[in-house]
């Protein structure tokens, strides 16, 4: 960013609980299905239907909430937001307003300035301060295309409609885009990791809108700020934020002032476009949603969802880095989702080492896995099994190298490392009677050489280790070839 | 039989003796509903074939043990019923037929009730005359050139001519008390929670309730008995038990305490009322009740703080009616602005405007705390008023409405007059708790006077105990000049 200039960024996620059923109706939630086929008179927004509040969405909403370190409320209340737009079937949304499921959440996330490459530079510790989290209905679709006569109809899918959402909102406390870009990560694992969201972005069951105004360095008024939406992926909104700060410093340097609007991120364009003035937002009109009596939630279920709550991404990364020695870097690594760090923990455990676990997950399993399409938990190399390669490894039975060949197998057969390495009659030759007499049979062999060498030309001794492992079609332990073949020729 | 007399106890013992059937009964109701619609225009749809359908399975099923079976009822056209039109008296709902059952019609259903149609009112329950029908006025069977009252004045017109003993109404702020007096039947509005919203379409949510219309105390006790009670689709409902309302009436009730607000028997109260009411007072006084003053002092702000809830809930409850999926859709818009706004523009009658554009202003920013916020604020302290009050007395004994009936035509130009007609009630409503408007006599016009006594939350079964006290008392055995038979 230019010099002088500070960026002030406050985030609003919206994430959907993963419920069964819908917030406020028994309708299901399921992603896909025929237009309108899960809707009833509820969603519908049929008259005379009421709301009823499914407990799920309050329990996933708690371990939402108690995620990202935020205060629950033991009561709260329901409001209605009222906006007309043909997805909204009741003419209001019921959300929260002043009195919201959660509130005052303050949480420490590791965040990195990016190079140009995008590749983090040093990765620092961030407070973010959390407004609230709330629970709210989803609306439905506006559907412009694929139908008949699109150019004359709009049609409607209410399956979404009614579908529960967490809405989390920060303080303004993002300096930067990659700082927002951190958080939003941050985010979508804590919910992923809890049950409480599937959090994915492109299947839009996380949505992201950020507010954005830049003040030169020591100003203590914010600037105005420019609401930014249609950030369809982490990478847009960083992307969006970034192209928004050069806007506004370029306008307001140039003389102009930054308008209090509504902008839409075009992905094609690379652009923030307007979508709507300060003149044309909405008055909500909130007020409490008299069809629903405050959500009251008791101290006791609370701490029942509390203890329920596996350990955070973020302090399972610092017991990793502590416990196991790992590199921060590799730590994250290893938490990015729940099942990697649990199939860590169990490998590092069958293995009886730590770090060896870490790079061979890291640097072999990884791949196999994402080339794959699969999470740690649908591994066909269980952690035990992988751990069992590594102690073959350690104790010499086979070498790194064989291990790696003998991995990748596993993975594609489902068998157990002891089998393959039987199978393949891998067994590592460790005896030092067996090597030895491999030794004198190329020492013999090739007499030039070894003339050579012990006139002083201590460079060929790689041909030596080469001709042995040969002679031993590779089963030699190469270490155990250095030590004896040093001792001979040094005889 | 003349049936427009009978009361359900002796309708259900007539067809338990198989003295009549439940299709006579039915076809009776039926045909009087008919017959008179032209007069009254108290029903938007009378549904012949499916009330006959159910009656011929009770009779067939030769069981009609169940508490109302074979009994006729209507349903005011603002509670869903499945199959049958939901029109609210508007245009926009107009060709809207709802898909699914009230809870309160589906538990009389399986009481054996047999809905014969769907009731006139003022459009979606605003209005305190009928006047604001979509769908023309009804008229009051007492003198056909007057209002029935409102908004549920189609269901009160069908009880007091005699076409069913009982029908279900819904009040916001009076409209099933407010048009029993001036048609002289007895009109129930329960506790805020008693009976299910569920289906009913909602005007002021916190305030709406349905309920009931009788010839007597005793009949409305029946309906209230089967309708009552806990609904898990309305987390409204409270989780209170439901007594039986029928047995608990009756015995005499000497030591009731009867409070008299007297602050309110003032200015703008018609004489005759006045004296109907007083005398009403004086026969509690005479079955050994004792009279005791109570005060009221925050109820003059009821239609002031009334008119704010009320409209601001119903801005938001209709905003749902915007063309776009069921009801009334504007033709010949080429964008959404416009649809909406014509479709609004030409779906909904002045007055609904007039309460979504006051319930908008009171809302918007800038406006909520002076508005809004402040009426919850004198609503809270009306309903301390009230509990005050009922550590004093069991009930409180005020005039239904200021005035008998009035002409039609008469307060249509004059929002204010007419929205002073729920003066007396709409209190009840603010505080959630129940009241009840009992018939005590005629007008020198010959038109009905009634009273009402309210109670403390889920005193439905004490307020049925001294309207039937008074019944037994002071029997009301005037007929109006339109009726069944």
């Amino acid at each position: 960013m230019k010099n002088g200039w500070e960026t002030v960024i406050g985030l609003e996620i919206h994430a959907q609980l993963s419920t069964e059923s819908k917030i406020f109706c028994g309708c299901s939630t399921r992603f896909g299905d025929e237009p309108n086929a899960n809707t009833c008179p509820v969603c519908l927004g049929l008259p005379g239907a009421l709301p009823v509040l499914n407990r799920r969405a309050v329990e996933l909403g708690a371990r939402a909430a108690l995620a990202l370190a935020l205060n629950i409320n033991e009561r709260s209340i329901f409001a209605r937001k009222n906006y007309f737009y043909p997805d909204l079937p009741k003419g209001y949304q019921i959300s929260q307003y002043d009195q919201p499921f959660s509130e005052r959440g303050e949480l420490e996330i590791m965040t990195a300035e990016r190079d140009e490459g995008g590749h983090p530079r040093e990765w620092l510790p961030l407070k973010v301060r959390i407004t609230r989290l709330h629970l709210e209905e989803d609306a439905g679709k506006n559907v412009h295309e694929g139908l008949p006569e699109v150019d004359r109809f709009s049609y409607i899918d209410l399956n979404r409609a009614g579908t529960p959402l967490a809405e989390i909102v920060t303080e303004p406390d993002f300096r930067s885009s990659w700082q927002a870009y951190d958080y939003v990560n941050y985010v979508r694992q804590a919910l992923q990791w809890v049950g409480a969201s599937e959090a994915d972005m492109e299947k839009g069951n996380l949505r992201c809108e950020a507010n954005v105004s830049v003040r030169r360095i020591g100003d203590e008024k914010f600037g105005t700020k420019v609401e930014l939406k249609n950030l369809n992926s982490v990478r847009y909104m960083q992307r969006a934020i970034e192209f928004e700060i050069e806007r506004q410093i370029e306008l307001i340097e140039s003389g102009g002032r930054v308008a209090q609007e509504t902008r839409l991120w075009d992905e094609r364009n690379s652009e923030t476009r307007v979508m709507r003035s300060k003149e044309e937002a909405h008055d909500y009109r909130y007020f409490p949603e008299p069809d629903l009596p405050p959500l009251i939630v008791s101290k006791d279920f609370i701490e029942e969802v509390r203890a329920s709550l596996p350990e955070l991404p973020d302090a399972r990364r610092k017991r990793f880095a502590e416990e196991y020695g790992l590199a921060y870097a590799d730590a994250v690594q290893l938490t990015q989702n729940r099942a990697l760090a649990d199939y860590y923990e169990e490998a590092a455990r069958a293995a009886n080492n730590s770090r060896g676990a870490a790079n061979w997950i890291r640097t072999e399993l990884l791949r196999e896995l994402e080339a794959a399409g699969l999470t740690a938990d649908k591994s066909p190399v269980r952690p035990e099994e992988l751990g069992a390669l590594l102690r073959f490894i350690e104790e010499g039975k086979i070498s790194g190298k064989q291990g790696k060949d003998v991995l990748i197998e596993m993975f594609a057969s489902g068998k157990s490392a002891a089998a393959i390495i039987e199978e393949r009659g891998l067994v590592q030759v460790s005896d030092t009677g067996e090597i030895d007499a491999i030794i004198e049979e190329v020492l013999n062999s090739n007499p030039q050489q070894l003339a050579q060498y012990r006139s002083g030309k201590e460079t060929i001794f790689g041909f030596f280790v080469g001709q042995v492992m040969k002679a031993s079609k590779g089963k030699a332990n190469p270490k155990v070839v250095n030590e004896r073949l040093k001792e001979k020729l040094n005889k | 039989m003349n049936f427009s007399e009978t009361d359900i106890e002796t309708l259900r013992h007539a067809i338990l003796q198989r003295e009549t059937t439940t299709r006579a009964v039915v076809e009776s109701s039926i045909n009087a509903a008919e017959k008179l619609n032209d007069t009254l225009n108290a029903f938007l749809q009378i549904d012949r074939a499916g009330a006959l359908r159910r009656a011929d399975e009770i009779d067939a099923s030769g069981d009609a043990k169940q508490s109302l079976a074979g009994v006729p009822i209507a349903i005011k056209d603002n509670i869903c019923v499945r199959g049958l039109q939901t029109s609210c008296g508007s245009r926009i709902l107009g060709p809207y037929h709802a898909p699914y059952n009230a809870t309160a019609i589906e538990r009389l259903n399986a009481a054996g009730a047999i809905i014969i149609g769907k009731t006139n009112c003022d459009e979606f329950a605003m209005g305190s005359s009928n006047e604001n029908s979509a769908f023309g006025p009804v008229r009051n069977p007492w003198d056909t050139e007057r209002v029935p009252g409102g908004s549920s004045g189609g269901s009160a017109a069908a009880v007091a001519s005699g076409i069913v003993p009982v029908a279900l109404g819904s009040e916001t702020g009076g409209s099933v008390r407010q048009p029993a007096s001036l048609c002289g039947i007895v009109g129930l509005k329960p506790t805020y929670g008693r009976v299910s919203r569920y289906g009913l379409v909602a005007f002021g949510s916190s305030l709406d309730q349905i309920g009931i219309f009788g010839r007597n105390a005793r009949d409305v006790a029946e309906v209230l008995k089967v309708i009552a009670g806990r609904d898990e689709h309305d987390s409204t409902t409270a989780d209170v038990p439901v007594p039986d309302y029928t047995s608990e009436i009756g015995g005499d009730i000497k030591g009731a305490r009867i409070g008299v607000p007297r602050d309110l028997f003032g200015e703008g109260l018609d004489e005759e009322v006045r004296a109907s009411v007083e005398n009403a007072i004086e026969a509690y006084r005479d079955l050994g009740a004792e009279i005791v003053e109570v005060e009221l002092p925050h109820a003059k702000y009821c239609i002031a703080v009334y008119y704010i809830i009320a409209t601001a809930e119903a801005s938001s409850n209709l905003a749902r009616y915007d063309g776009v999926r069921y009801g009334f859709r504007a033709e010949e818009s080429n964008e959404l602005r416009s649809m909406y706004r014509r479709t609004r523009d030409e779906g909904f009658g002045a007055e609904v405007k007039r309460r979504i554009m006051l319930g908008t202003y009171v809302l918007s920013s800038g406006y909520y705390d002076a508005y809004y916020r402040k009426a919850q604020q004198v609503r809270t302290l009306i309903r301390e008023d009230f509990l005050k009050a009922f550590e004093k007395c069991d009930a409180i004994a005020t005039p239904t409405t200021p005035t008998p009936a009035f002409k039609i035509g008469e307060k249509t130009d004059d929002p204010l007059a007419m929205y002073l007609n729920d003066i007396y009630t709409c209190t009840a409503n603010l505080a959630s708790i129940p009241g009840i408007s009992i018939p005590c006599g005629l007008s020198n016009d010959g038109l009905p006077i009634g009273f009402q006594l309210m109670g403390t939350y889920w005193s439905e079964s004490n307020l049925l105990r001294l309207a039937h006290a008074f019944e037994q008392a002071q029997p009301f055995t005037e007929r109006p000049r339109i009726t069944a038979h």
